[in-house]
């Protein structure tokens, strides 16, 4: 099962496959030694309904240079980390390949969570029961339009930490941390599971606001999956920006121990 | 806890961001479709508007070429030219009474896209519909209709910049702007409701069609034959008679120029035929995919046809064997065409070509009375024949090969 750190957390994002096949591993690693605590790899899926135009390009990319879930597993095999890692991909793959043999096949390579961003809490059933037989957490998704009776439902399944979908749309970098965040974050509050942040998290000034305001963790994907694109010796110094800015903010966020018993 | 499911098929996979607003729609639905008001003002725009009833036509010479008695349900007379108004009106008047702003629409052929700008002009709605880029190229005089009746058209560039691509870019939208917006489908595809309430809204074909054969010929057909792509007119003609066993239903789908997949492209839309259960779209159905469950690009001559899945109570029906799954080819449909537009005056649409052909195919094996759901006209496919045919067409056409 997926456990986080501590202290405030970051989790990038990035597509296996992209810039190419070969940079996967060396990816993950380069976002360890930039001091991510979790790294989620995106298994690229041909409709990708819900991420912006930079995931979208960077999976269509992917694909082209012969990402699939084999090539996925064995690469995501030879990284050499310390920190769990989830997977993110969309509900056709995983039922293609076999629900139990999905779940079994990430826990022998290190994945500890999943999150698929189009199966809400009501068809989760199969791949629920799968992760709770192998010990995988299933991450689900909270959006500022979800509904009190729908995050009730949602908060009985999620395991590993809850993701606080931070805006409406797709994925994107953004230049501005959301209204909508905090309003999100204070309905999930009262409940056991640490809170994460993503959708638009692009700077370190954002990551600090983000955790100051309640979040015990950030995601960020599109802004690494842009400074990818000729390589991936950016990511680390990105990736230390926002940890610093977690980091940051957890110091100034009012302590509330009492929810987390 | 999973609702709207079809033997297994259906189902709600989308983001959590869209949940509530179909759970929205799905209340509002129940509601709307048993209230007498909302389907009194549904049924007189349909009529006064769209032009229903639509006609019911024995085609005499169709039936003498075929060797049985040939009925055209002329669902190309409704306004536009397909029967994707009697959805679009339905939805978009159910979006009114829900207070929604904001009308989107993905559109492949533009014919759901026309019918979708037509319908939210009349009710006065926003309205804005994705295509794929490839597809505004293809279809040049439907884009001009839609910005004609006031929609804004918006390209979509990605992946194969086909109908697929314009529904993940319009749900896109809706994700972002599910406050304010309803999402008009056009087929019976997508998460619960969707194909249910699309069957619903094209189930009026299926009931003129009992009423009116029943005037015509006194009895129900031995058959009825559709095209399907998503499967809306499909769905919508076969419906009414999903209880009657003597009635047989035949779905025909496009088989392209192949039956044959490769690992990245089909090159037909035969997702009933040769489709595996998987995801697309927010249901679950029969899709073409690969190994891995990469969705394959279709292909179809027809626009319209052209999609790499199916409505899910459809691919339940198949199962069941109630619904008798078929394909004809391009050049069946593009041949079925022309024979119908020269021995009736009728041009089809290529899309109920593909059922057209199907009945020259099998003649008499569908019975002594069989039923052609013609859900659209030619007009749009023109310059594909044009460019299929040639502009001379004096030589040996018509010869049923
Ligand atoms: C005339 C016509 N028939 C059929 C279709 C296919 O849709 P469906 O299978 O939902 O009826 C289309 C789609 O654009 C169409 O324009």
């Amino acid at each position: 099962m997926l456990e986080l750190p501590d202290e405030p957390a970051l989790i990038p994002y990035f597509v296996a496959g992209y810039p190419s096949v070969e940079s996967t591993p060396d990816a993950i690693e380069a976002f360890g030694e930039g001091g991510a605590d979790v790294v989620e790899v995106g298994l690229p899926f041909s409709e990708p309904i819900a991420d912006g135009p930079t995931i979208q390009n960077a999976i269509t990319r992917a694909l082209q240079n012969g990402m699939t879930p084999d090539v996925y597993f064995d690469k995501i095999g030879e990284a050499d980390v310390d920190i769990p890692l989830v997977c993110m991909t969309y509900y056709n793959l995983i039922m293609k390949r076999g629900v139990d043999k999905f779940v079994r096949d990430c826990k022998s390579v290190g994945i500890e969570g999943i999150i698929v961003p189009d199966l809400p809490v009501d068809e989760s059933d199969a791949l629920y029961e799968a992760c709770e037989e192998h010990g995988v957490s299933l991450v689900f998704i909270v959006a500022p339009t979800t509904t009190d009776d729908r995050l009730e439902r949602i908060m009985e399944r999620v395991s590993g930490f809850v993701y606080v979908q931070a805006r409406l749309g797709t994925t994107g970098a953004r230049d501005d941390v959301s209204g909508a965040t905090y309003d999100v974050l204070r309905r999930v509050e009262g409940y056991d599971v640490p809170k994460a942040v993503g959708f638009g998290v692009s700077k370190g000034e954002h990551a600090r606001e983000i955790v100051r305001g309640g979040a015990d963790a950030v995601v960020a994907g599109s802004v690494f999956v842009e400074g990818m694109e000729d390589g991936i010796e950016e990511i680390g110094q990105k990736a230390r920006e926002l940890k610093q800015g977690a980091l940051e903010g957890g110091q100034e966020a009012p302590k509330s121990d009492e929810s987390n018993v | 806890m999973s609702k709207g499911k079809f033997e297994g098929y259906g189902g709600q996979y989308v983001p959590e961001a869209i949940m509530p607003a179909i759970d929205e729609l799905e209340e509002a639905y129940e509601e709307y479709l048993n209230d007498d008001g909302f389907l009194n003002e549904l049924d007189a725009k349909l009529r006064d508007y769209g032009g229903r009833p639509t006609a019911f036509y024995h085609a005499p010479q169709l039936s003498e070429r075929v060797g049985t008695k040939v009925y055209l349900k002329r669902d190309e007379l409704l306004h536009g030219g397909a029967h994707k108004l009697n959805n679009a009106l339905g939805q978009v008047l159910l979006a009114k009474k829900m207070g929604k702003e904001r009308i989107i629409a993905e559109t492949g052929a533009g014919q759901h896209g026309t019918a979708t700008a037509m319908a939210s002009a009349a009710l006065n709605m926003d309205c804005e519909v994705y295509m794929g880029a490839k597809d505004m190229e293809r279809q040049r005089p439907n884009v001009f209709r839609m910005r004609l009746m006031g929609a804004t058209v918006t390209p979509v560039e990605t992946g194969s910049a086909t109908l697929k691509d314009a529904i993940n870019e319009t749900m896109r939208d809706w994700a972002t702007n599910v406050e304010d917006t309803h999402y008009v489908i056009g087929s019976v595809v997508g998460p619960h409701p969707f194909p249910a309430m699309v069957r619903d809204f094209q189930s009026v074909i299926g009931r003129e069609i009992r009423e009116q054969s029943m005037e015509a010929e006194g009895r129900l057909p031995d058959s009825i034959v559709a095209c399907a792509g998503g499967g809306s007119n499909t769905m919508g003609a076969f419906y009414e008679f999903i209880d009657d066993e003597e009635v047989e239903l035949h779905a025909v789908e496009a088989g392209g120029s192949s039956l044959e997949t490769d690992d990245e492209r089909a090159p037909n839309s035969a997702s009933l035929n040769i489709g595996d259960d998987g995801v697309l779209h927010g249901a679950r159905t029969k899709i073409l995919q690969n190994d891995e469950g990469q969705i394959l690009e279709s292909h179809s001559l027809s626009a319209g046809l052209d999609y790499s899945g199916v409505g899910p109570e459809l691919a339940a029906l198949v199962d069941e064997g109630r619904v008798k799954p078929a394909t004809a080819d391009d050049d069946e449909a593009m041949n079925a065409f022309q024979i119908l537009s020269e021995d009736e005056g009728i041009i089809p649409a290529l899309e109920p070509s593909h059922a057209v052909a199907h009945v020259l195919r099998e003649g008499d094996s569908l019975g002594d009375y069989v039923v052609i759901n013609l859900c659209g006209r030619g007009d749009k496919d023109l310059e594909t024949a044009m460019e299929s045919i040639g502009m001379d067409m004096d030589v040996g056409f018509g010869e049923g090969a």
